[in-house]
């Protein structure tokens, strides 16, 4: 299951949603909202999607570690919109027979996600100027 | 055809731009139309998504195909 949401992430909801009588493991990975990058101060920030690429993306992300380890459940939740210092911007958790099995799924769900999914962040500072966030590799370039 | 904006290309071109391409142009062709009207720099380190896949510079691009371009991500 994937999806994008304006609204709060409900990650306890989610985890027991994975839990499974034939699964001993399950890993729970959440990105939130950082007060400080380096120096920078950021007082919120905004994400942006191209959504039905997005979901598309997060939908081959979940065949992907589906494909390669045996899971129960791959839930991957991304918020969009405005979120303050602390707010869960990302949820994902799988559930797997065994932990050492659920702990790399989780890894490579997560870097997956980070690495192609069309989604931006906008970091905005206490003098209310803000900036998108471009500083990884060019995306899908393999 | 009309090209999909996102983050910070957005806010420097707008939602969309349209750009002018003959039949049978490729990725690499629209690249050199986008050049014109967005910021160079940040363009070269986008991707360009052709029907919500990445594409690369060959690729063929056709009219009714949904074009995007995609600067680096930053979800998480």
């Amino acid at each position: 299951m994937v999806r994008l949401t304006r609204d709060a992430i409900d990650f306890a909801a989610l985890t027991n949603e994975a839990r499974h009588p034939h699964c001993g493991a399950v890993a729970l990975f959440l990105g939130t909202v950082r007060d400080l990058t380096g120096e920078h101060v950021t007082v919120f920030l905004e994400y942006d999607a191209y959504a039905p690429m997005a979901e598309k993306k997060l939908a081959e992300i979940e065949a992907a570690v589906r494909q390669r380890w045996p899971v129960r459940e791959v839930l991957m939740v991304h918020r969009l919109g405005r979120l303050a210092v602390g707010d869960v911007s990302v949820a994902v958790v799988v559930s797997c027979p065994h932990r050492a099995e659920a702990f790399d799924a989780l890894r490579y769900a997560v870097d997956a996600l980070k690495e192609l999914v069309p989604i931006w962040k906008k970091e905005n500072g206490p003098d209310g100027t803000g900036e998108w966030v471009h500083q990884s590799a060019k995306p899908g370039a393999t | 055809m009309r090209v999909l904006l996102f983050a910070a290309l957005r806010d420097a071109a707008g939602p969309t731009v349209e750009v002018n391409l003959p039949a049978g142009a490729t990725v690499r062709a629209l690249r050199a139309e986008l050049a014109r009207v967005l910021p160079s720099a940040l363009l070269a380190r986008s991707a360009i998504a052709v029907n919500h896949e990445y594409a690369d510079d060959s690729c063929e691009v056709r009219a009714g195909d949904e074009v995007a371009v995609i600067p680096p991500v930053s979800g998480g």
